[in-house]
């Protein structure tokens, strides 16, 4: 024991660690303590606000399969992210490009794409909500009554009241939000490679193509999977913009919304809680092996 | 620096002493002094009437101060989310607003309001309420809430000018007729036979057509424990709904209720099943109402083979287990269950007093065939399942995501299967 307590040695941890502890002590009771609470609910089987917690050995986690509204709402979630998240990446990657090239007035043009993240889902919903109305031509509003206009009628559709691909549609909203700030991260991205790089390559008689191909992409890979991570995670929680757009119902019903439903409307706490921990764990599956990853990579840029 | 903290301290404690010293006013029936009264009427007309049922409240009872924690939005899914909670946190309003009958179901199993059988007994209300509304409320024999006002469910509203073009005279009196008019529509003109809103418009619509093809009693019968929903009589009736509901619109989905009333007053469509806070909605000035004529802008009739039948719903009041100032709960009650305060409300929110002895000179339009209809010895009542009369929170979420599948899948068998299934789960 040589490291005995001091008073000069406590001066040096115990400022910092004054200065952290009352968010370790907010973040361990509001997050870590009613996730725990979460779990414990979602194990038990109180179903209503009566019965004893007690414990039913996650029986719930098999039973919420049989509700029938979880099986679609399960789908919808993930086709809404694999709409959402591709869409975003892909046109906020593509924008980034573009004023990577060199526009005139990128930064004027760097802020509207930046600008619909400052509204939220629920004033943007509203807006989606009329314009992507499936009336039929005669009573047509909004996206449809629009295309009716030009003269391409054929694009008009049912738009998230579509049998199968409706979310697909929901995903739209969600892409026009967020692709400006993919774009503001891949931007940085690009901006981070050294122009010295690009030069060599150029050098060495690489082709424009080439140097994106083998140079400048490579090094996106960080930003990419950073921006997997931050959609996909909005993705699976996704619940104001389609209470906005949809309301309660099951042409769009997803996790978040059963979960509301479940402990609000039908008062079924165990449920509501199964669900939660479902998209906790969901979203521990894709924000865990990036943690891992990160921490990782960290290291090894240390050493 | 120290002095002023400790004149502050001071300034604290008196102030804390004052006030728990006010709670002194106790009578026996609980603390008096204040009430505080939850509820979602924040709306226009409900808003009004809560004002002038508080006034009169005010002045009975000068010495309890009125709080008024109405909660706005979702017309009143928000307040039933901070209500939850507050039950949950043991600390219930002094008197919170609920639809009457198997909505609050929930709180009476939790223990969470009180049974109101000797309230009733002392005021002489059991008298007062028609004796079918008591039954319906009525959960093992005892009567946990205190209806203020009534609505209608089963109304039909529909375009006269778009009828005459199709060539229907008058409003359909059974189902099969109303399934011929809504093909006649469809046939003869290019408006919109049935506006119908978003998922939950699709509920009340069946449960309009249950009670149009079952009639009254069977319907009534059906929220019963080991009631039958395999009858053939139940696959009729969701057949028929099947059938209705290819006469609605593809937008469905995105129009509130009001969208779908609307419809009908701007000569698109030609009927709409919907309650009768229509009746408000189309006649009231702007911005709130469309400020619309009856007679030639609408008309109205019961739905279709439910005429005689008075399906009905009701904003009510409870008294919460251990309310903090409990002889001002009971003191609001009293103004919620009498013929004064009933009076003064209903007229403003646009429905009719759920006791038999309302004053019918304050009631026109709409509002006296309403009445007529209600304190008519004739009428028979049946429970709004979906507006909380007859299906508990788990049943009514349970039917609703089965109308829900069903509007995906259009499959009747299925949609019976799991009407079959809710009520077998949600056995009261």
């Amino acid at each position: 024991m040589s490291r005995r307590w001091t008073p000069r040695r406590a001066r040096r941890w115990l400022p910092g660690l004054l200065l952290v502890s009352p968010s370790i002590v907010a973040i361990g009771l509001f997050v870590y303590g009613l996730i725990f609470w979460n779990t414990r609910v979602a194990v038990s089987g109180r179903h209503d606000e009566i019965t004893p917690y007690g414990f039913d050995k996650g029986k719930n986690f098999v039973d919420l399969w049989d509700e029938p509204s979880w099986p679609p709402a399960v789908r919808h979630a993930l086709l809404f992210t694999a709409v959402f998240v591709g869409g975003a990446l892909l046109l906020g990657a593509f924008l980034a490009f573009l004023m990577e090239k060199g526009v005139k007035a990128e930064a004027g043009f760097r802020a509207i794409y930046l600008f619909p993240m400052a509204i939220s889902f629920i004033a943007s919903g509203v807006v989606w909500r009329w314009l992507m109305n499936p009336a039929p031509p005669e009573r047509a509003v909004g996206l449809n009554q629009l295309f009716g206009r030009v003269g391409l009628d054929a694009l008009a559709n049912d738009w998230w009241q579509h049998q199968r691909w409706g979310m697909a549609a929901m995903a739209l909203p969600a892409i026009w939000q967020m692709s400006g700030y993919v774009m503001a991260l891949y931007l940085a991205g690009f901006r981070a490679v050294p122009e010295d790089l690009r030069e060599a390559a150029r050098v060495d008689g690489a082709s424009e193509w080439k140097v994106y191909r083998h140079v400048v992409i490579p090094q996106l890979r960080p930003v990419t999977l950073s921006a997997l991570i931050i959609l996909g995670h909005i993705s699976l929680k996704v619940f104001d913009l389609i209470m906005a757009i949809a309301g309660k119902q099951i042409i769009t019903y997803v996790p978040a919304i059963a979960t509301y439903v479940e402990v609000f409307d039908s008062h079924d706490p165990a449920n509501g809680a199964t669900i939660a921990t479902y998209l906790l764990l969901a979203v521990a599956l894709l924000v865990i092996p990036y943690l891992v990853w990160s921490v990782r990579s960290d290291r090894r840029d240390r050493a | 620096m120290r002095g002023r903290w400790k004149a502050l301290a001071a300034a604290t404690l008196a102030g804390v002493l004052a006030v728990s010293g006010c709670g002194g006013g106790d009578d026996g029936g609980g603390d008096a002094s204040q009430v505080e009264v939850f509820s979602w009427w924040t709306g226009p007309g409900e808003a009004d009437g809560l004002a002038a049922m508080q006034a009169h409240f005010e002045k009975a009872n000068p010495g309890t101060k009125f709080v008024n924690a109405a909660v706005a939005g979702g017309s009143g899914t928000q307040a039933k989310a901070v209500l939850a909670s507050r039950l949950q946190n043991r600390k219930p309003p002094d008197s919170f607003q609920g639809h009457a009958g198997a909505e609050l179901l929930d709180y009476i199993k939790a223990g969470q309001i009180e049974p109101l059988d000797s309230f009733y007994e002392d005021n002489n209300l059991k008298q007062a309420y028609p004796q079918q509304l008591l039954e319906q409320i009525s959960y093992q024999g005892k009567i946990y809430s205190v209806p203020v006002n009534i609505h209608r469910s089963n109304m039909l509203w529909y375009n006269p000018k778009i009828l005459e073009d199709a060539g229907i005279d008058g409003p359909p009196k059974t189902i099969a007729e109303f399934i011929t008019a809504l093909k006649a529509v469809d046939d003869k003109t290019d408006k919109v036979p049935l506006s119908l809103g978003i998922q939950w418009t699709a509920d009340h619509l069946l449960e309009n057509v249950l009670l149009g093809d079952l009639g009254t009693d069977a319907y009534n019968a059906l929220w019963k424990p080991g009631a039958d929903w395999s009858s053939p009589a139940v696959t009729k009736a969701l057949t028929d709904f099947a059938e209705i509901m290819k006469y609605t619109t593809q937008e469905s989905a995105s129009s509130e209720w009001q969208d779908a009333a609307k419809a009908v007053v701007d000569g698109k469509a030609a009927f709409n099943i919907m309650g009768d806070w229509v009746y408000g909605y189309y006649v009231n000035p702007g911005p709130n109402g469309l400020g619309k004529k009856l007679d030639t802008d609408f008309k109205y009739a019961a739905a279709p083979g439910t005429d005689g039948t008075y399906m009905w719903l009701s904003d009510s009041f409870t008294l919460p287990r251990n309310a903090p100032h409990r002889g001002g709960a009971l003191a609001w009650l009293k103004v919620a269950g009498s013929k004064e305060g009933q009076d003064l409300f209903n007229p403003k929110k646009g429905s009719i007093p759920a006791r038999k002895d309302a004053d019918k000179s304050l009631y026109k339009g709409y509002l006296e065939y309403a009445l007529n209809e209600w304190t008519s010895p004739d009428t028979k009542l049946a429970g709004s399942f979906w507006h909380g009369v007859y299906a508990s929170n788990k049943w009514h979420t349970d039917i609703d995501t089965a109308v829900g599948l069903f509007l995906q899948n259009k499959d009747v068998a299925k949609l019976q299967q799991s009407l079959v299934a809710a009520a077998k789960n949600s056995a009261q």
